[in-house]
This record gives C-alpha cells, sequence and structure tokens, in this order.
C-alpha cells in the first residue's frame, strides 16, 4: 500500500517534477489556474461562515460587503450567550442532545457494522455474497425513500420520540458496512488462519487480531457517521423540545430574523468546525480507507 | 504495527510470485454454488450453516437492524404505494390508483420530477466529473499542500448545516453578499431577489449543491489515484504516450475503475436527494415551486398531510429513479477504457 499521503515533504519541493516528460507547463499553469478558481469559490463561503462570527451586527448588514470584519469582536458570541440563557429549554440541553445522539449513533455504527464486516470478508457462508449485494443496493438510494415506512416502524417500537428513533436506524447504515468490508479484504488469510491454529475462536479473532488491523477503516467510520449523525436535525422523530440537537436549535436561530444573525452566525461556526476538525485529525486514515473502497466487477 | 506491514508487503510478494497462501483453504463458493451443492454430507447446506454458526452471530446485530429499517421499510413502502393509508384507519388497497394521480393530475410532482431530472442530470455529472478532476490535480501536489487542498474542496460537504451561510449571500437585499458585489460593480441596478424570482431559484440552488458535492467520491478518486502503479506511467511513455490527457484515458482511468463505479454511486445517488437546501434557502413551498423537488414533495405528502400511499407512491418513484440510473450509470462505466 502507499503511504505517500501526509509525507513530511517541503512546501517547496511539493510539485512532483519525476514525470516531466508527459507535463507541459501551459497544461500546469491552466490547470493550476482553474483550480484556483474553483478553490475560491469552495473556500468564500466558508471564510463567511468563519468571519461572519467575529462582525459586529453593523458589519453584518454592510453594503458594499466585506470579506474580512473591519472591526472584529466577541458580540456574537455575547449574543448567543445572552438568547442560549433565554431560551426556556437550556441550551446545554441541546448540546447534550447532540452529544449522546451523535455519539451513540457513531459508536454503535462502528461496532454494529464491523462485527459484520469481518464475517462478510473473510468467512464463507451460505447467504454472504446476497446479504451483501442487498447492502450495496442500499446505497443507491437514500433515506428519504424509506422515510414514510420508517415511521411507521418506529412508532410500532414503541421508541418514537426517544434518542434511539435516531440512533438505531443510523447503526445500520450500508456505507460503513460496505467500506469496513472493503478494508478488511486486504488484511492476509494467513493472519487469521495462525490465529485459529492458535485455538482462537471467531469472536477473539476478530477483536484481537482483525480490530487493531483495520484502525484508519473504524476510523473513517467514525468521522463519516459522526458528520451524518451531526447534521441530523432529528425533527421526523423527536417531537419533545428536551430532546431535540444543536442542528435543530441553530435552524431556528437563522430563520428567526435579522437581529438574531450574530449569534446564528457563532452557531454555524462552531457547527462547520467541529466535523472539520475531526477531518483534518482523521485524514490520512480515511484517505487510506478509501484506496479500498472501489466496487469490484 | 511495523511487523504487521512488513508480513503484508511479504505477502502480497508470494501473490505476486503466483504461489497460492490459500491453497489449504476451502474454495469459494459462488452466489449460485448453493444450487449445485453435491448431496455429500461434508457439502451439504444445514452443515455449512452449522459451521459457520460464529459468522451468523457477528453479522446478526447488522442485519437484524438493517432488515427492520432498510430492506423492509422498502418492502413496504412498494406495498403501501398501493392504498389508501391516513395511519389512523388501516390501509385500503386501491391498485394503481395512487400512481394514476401522481402522473396524471398531480401538477406540482410533474414540476418536481422535472426540476429533480434536471438537479440530476445536471449536478450528477458535473459533481462526478469535478470530483474526478479536482482529485487528479490535486494527485499532482504532495504532503501538507496537498491535505490543505483536499481540506479546502471537501469541508463544504462536511460542514454539517452551515450551508445556511448561502442565506446570507443571496439575500434579497442590498445586504445581501451576492447583491453588493454586483451592485458596487454596476452590474445591476437594483437588488434582484434571488430566491424568490422564479427564473435563478433552480439555477442558484444548483450552484450550492454542486459547492456540496464533493464528498465521499472525491476523498474516493483521492484515494484511488494514489494506488496507481507508478510503473505503468513509466511503460506508457515509453509506448508513445505524449501528454497528460493521454495518460489520463490510457492508464489513469482504466486503473481506477472500481473507483470510479463507487464514486458514481455515490454523486449519482447524492444527486437525486436534493430537498434540505430548496427548503432552507427557497422556502417550502417555493415561489411557483421552482424549488420542488420530488423529496420536498415526498416530505410535504408523508410528514405534513399525512397521506401515507400516496407518499409512498412517491418514494417508489424516487427509488427506481434513484437505483435505475445508478445500475444504467455502472453499465456505461464497465466500458471505460475497454
Amino acid at each position: 500500500m502507499q503511504r505517500t499521503y501526509g509525507s513530511r515533504k517541503k512546501l517547496l519541493g511539493s510539485l512532483k517534477r519525476h514525470r516531466g516528460l508527459n507535463r507541459s507547463m501551459a497544461g500546469n499553469v491552466t490547470l493550476f489556474i482553474f483550480m484556483g478558481i474553483c478553490g475560491v469559490f469552495m473556500a468564500v463561503p466558508l471564510i463567511f461562515v468563519i468571519s461572519n462570527a467575529f462582525k459586529p451586527l453593523d458589519e453584518l448588514f454592510r453594503y458594499p460587503p466585506r470579506l474580512f470584519p473591519r472591526y472584529p469582536g466577541f458580540d456574537n458570541f455575547a449574543d448567543l450567550k445572552v438568547l442560549m440563557s433565554n431560551s426556556w429549554v437550556p441550551f446545554s440541553r441541546y448540546i447534550l442532545n447532540t452529544v449522546i445522539i451523535t455519539g451513540g449513533g457513531t459508536l454503535g455504527h462502528v461496532i454494529v457494522a464491523s462485527m459484520a464486516a469481518y464475517p462478510l470478508a473473510k468467512h464463507d457462508f451460505p447467504g454472504k455474497n446476497i446479504l451483501f449485494s442487498i447492502v450495496v443496493l442500499s446505497l443507491m438510494f437514500t433515506w428519504q425513500v424509506t422515510q414514510v415506512p420508517n415511521y411507521l416502524i418506529i412508532s410500532k417500537l414503541g421508541i418514537n420520540n426517544t434518542y434511539l428513533a435516531v440512533m438505531l436506524p443510523a447503526f445500520s447504515y450500508g456505507l460503513g458496512l460496505y467500506l469496513m468490508k472493503q478494508f478488511m479484504e486486504q488484511i492476509p488469510d494467513s493472519l487469521i488462519e495462525s490465529a485459529r491454529l492458535d485455538g482462537a475462536s471467531e469472536y477473539r479473532i476478530y477483536l484481537s487480531i482483525i480490530m487493531p488491523n483495520v484502525k484508519p477503516a473504524w476510523l473513517t467510520l467514525a468521522v463519516l457517521q459522526f458528520q451524518t449523525m451531526w447534521g441530523n436535525t432529528g425533527s421526523q422523530f423527536l417531537r419533545d423540545e428536551q430532546l431535540k440537537p444543536l442542528q435543530y436549535a441553530l435552524l431556528q436561530i437563522v430563520n428567526s430574523g435579522p437581529a438574531r444573525q450574530g449569534a446564528a452566525a457563532v452557531v454555524t461556526l462552531i457547527i462547520a468546525a467541529i466535523p472539520i476538525t475531526f477531518f483534518i485529525i482523521c485524514q490520512s486514515s480515511i484517505i487510506e480507507t478509501m484506496t479500498t473502497s472501489g466496487i469490484k466487477e | 504495527m511495523a511487523c504487521q506491514q512488513l508480513r503484508i508487503k511479504g505477502e502480497s510478494i508470494v501473490k505476486d510470485m503466483g504461489i497460492n497462501v490459500n491453497a489449504d483453504r476451502p474454495r469459494r463458493w459462488p452466489l449460485g454454488g448453493i444450487l449445485k451443492l453435491q448431496p455429500t454430507e461434508e457439502w451439504s447446506l444445514i452443515n455449512r450453516i452449522k459451521k459457520n454458526v460464529a459468522s451468523y452471530v457477528l453479522i446478526a446485530p447488522y442485519f437484524i437492524l438493517f432488515f427492520i429499517f432498510t430492506v423492509l421499510p422498502v418492502a413496504m413502502s412498494m406495498t403501501l404505494s398501493f392504498t389508501s393509508f391516513n395511519v389512523l384507519e388501516p390501509p385500503q388497497f386501491i391498485g394503481w390508483g395512487n400512481y394514476i394521480r401522481l402522473f396524471l393530475n398531480d401538477d406540482i410532482f410533474r414540476i418536481a420530477i422535472k426540476n429533480t431530472l434536471i438537479f440530476a442530470v445536471i449536478t450528477g455529472p458535473i459533481s462526478y466529473f469535478m470530483c474526478l478532476l479536482f482529485a487528479w490535480i490535486i494527485n499532482e501536489f504532495k504532503g501538507k499542500l496537498r491535505a490543505f487542498i483536499t481540506l479546502i474542496f471537501y469541508a463544504p460537504s462536511i460542514s454539517g448545516n452551515a450551508y445556511v451561510v448561502w442565506n446570507l449571500i443571496l439575500r434579497g437585499d442590498k445586504y445581501g453578499i451576492l447583491n453588493g458585489i454586483l451592485l458596487q460593480l454596476d452590474l445591476i441596478d437594483d437588488a434582484v431577489i434571488w430566491m424568490k424570482t422564479e427564473k435563478y431559484v433552480l439555477m442558484f440552488l444548483i450552484i450550492v449543491q454542486l459547492w456540496l458535492s464533493l464528498g465521499t467520491g472525491f476523498l474516493t478518486f483521492i484515494a484511488g489515484l494514489q494506488t496507481i502503479d507508478k510503473t505503468l506511467y513509466e511503460a506508457a511513455s515509453i509506448d508513445g504516450i505524449k501528454n497528460r490527457w493521454q495518460e489520463l484515458w490510457y492508464v489513469t482511468l482504466p486503473s481506477m475503475k472500481p473507483q470510479l463505479m463507487f464514486g458514481a454511486v455515490m454523486q449519482i445517488t447524492q444527486s437525486f436527494a436534493v430537498a434540505d437546501i430548496s427548503v432552507q434557502l427557497a422556502g417550502n413551498p417555493s415561489v411557483n415551486y421552482a424549488g420542488t423537488t420530488i423529496v420536498t414533495h415526498l416530505m410535504d405528502y408523508g410528514s405534513i398531510r399525512y397521506e401515507m400511499g400516496y407518499a409512498s407512491a412517491i418514494a417508489t418513484v424516487l427509488f427506481l429513479l434513484m437505483v435505475g440510473s445508478n445500475k444504467l450509470v455502472q453499465k456505461l462505466l464497465r466500458k471505460v477504457g475497454n
């Protein structure tokens, strides 16, 4: 496996030159200019997310617009604090809900999906191929397709309006299982075989051979699942205000008129910053996992 | 860990040399193998199931949940789509009634399907090629610079609901950022209420969707490009490949076909599911239904009007569209480089 990613070469030497044979200078320039323009398009809204949080309200609504604040300050953070102390559900409650839903949903998914991925990658049992192809099929449609029946099922199970209503379906998302299974396939069979000869049970092998060897994959699953859970407003299943997550509170603040936009900008920044931070920390593991993600014919 | 890495490397060398490490393992059973089993005791289906109890125990938690929350709902949705069902009374079978109403009498659904197809046909391929192109250019960089560029392009797709910042960019008065810039440049005389003007709504939703769309598929391509054997390029340049475009078509793309297929699934599926950004930026219902998609229509009937049978019919149409176009594109992609 290649491990060029994240290598500590100096920035200056960062352009690969060894394949100069097939690279024209004009081509390089065109591509990098194009890349630069697209990069600006991608980055500017995010820069606004950051700079808005530090703009006083009169600069937030300013003509002509300015990317960076002239008098940056923490007024918006103070606004948010006031807003938080006035809301009838304590704001810390939204944060707690988000922690429970995202943490629980992520942990459960990583455990359940990696348990299922091991036999799918390394055992031969009847039904294996059909089960896996159903999972691949499930990657081809989104949760909205199953929204209506899921509501009925969750009501029938009696878990409507509880954290479980958001967490349980998330345990069985298809993408995580798929990536995990593909990654596990590259673990050498001889490693498992020798553990078997030593008398290890399949559960033992899963815990002490497989899991330590797929660390990049479960980090990836954790980060991807975290992003999905983090963005969840839970509006479908969580009726009680006390159960709703931070994302819901954000949309409420954003939609509540110009005076709140300072506070909204701060919440937007928090919402964006946390998943991005996790990605930065785990980037090289994620890329490593993705190398095995291809659909084989 | 280092020792294991070495071991993995050793194994792959042995494999490359054509030595079968797994010679002592029972041979893999193909999908159809179940039917062609010899009636000897050792290979009987029941014995094979018995032998693999541990496998079933390990997959059980996942697949029980998967069946409850994915397989069963799809089956239920298809069944309910032939009924009239308002949750309070038991469902009543009405045959093709919902579908007839959907395609013949529901003007808004026709707008929704038109918008969704425009969305999918534009954002699907564009986002797919953007993912590929950017990944390909990023591959020319190394180290921290590369990690940084990857982050810039990937960050929007993971920043939660931070796309609400586009509300400020597209504001309808002169304090909106886009209006401010255009006014400043004298390109418009008055502030334009972008998201309430029918002809702009879909265009801006597409732009925001593209901004959000460099997700899992993009990472897959970056990863896939890294795994391509460098010696292939050297061989290709000896064989007379002249520029990077030829290199891309004859060497790079065929070598990363599995990733191309996986990335396609990610991008296509996503491009049919546009809804939240439409509701947040254009409102629901949007002006003259300019931002209505199949999913917002589904949400309308499923969560507001509680016409579950009708909503199920919409969901089934969406399901068939998503899976159908995925299958079609998979078929096309198999031909890359052939």
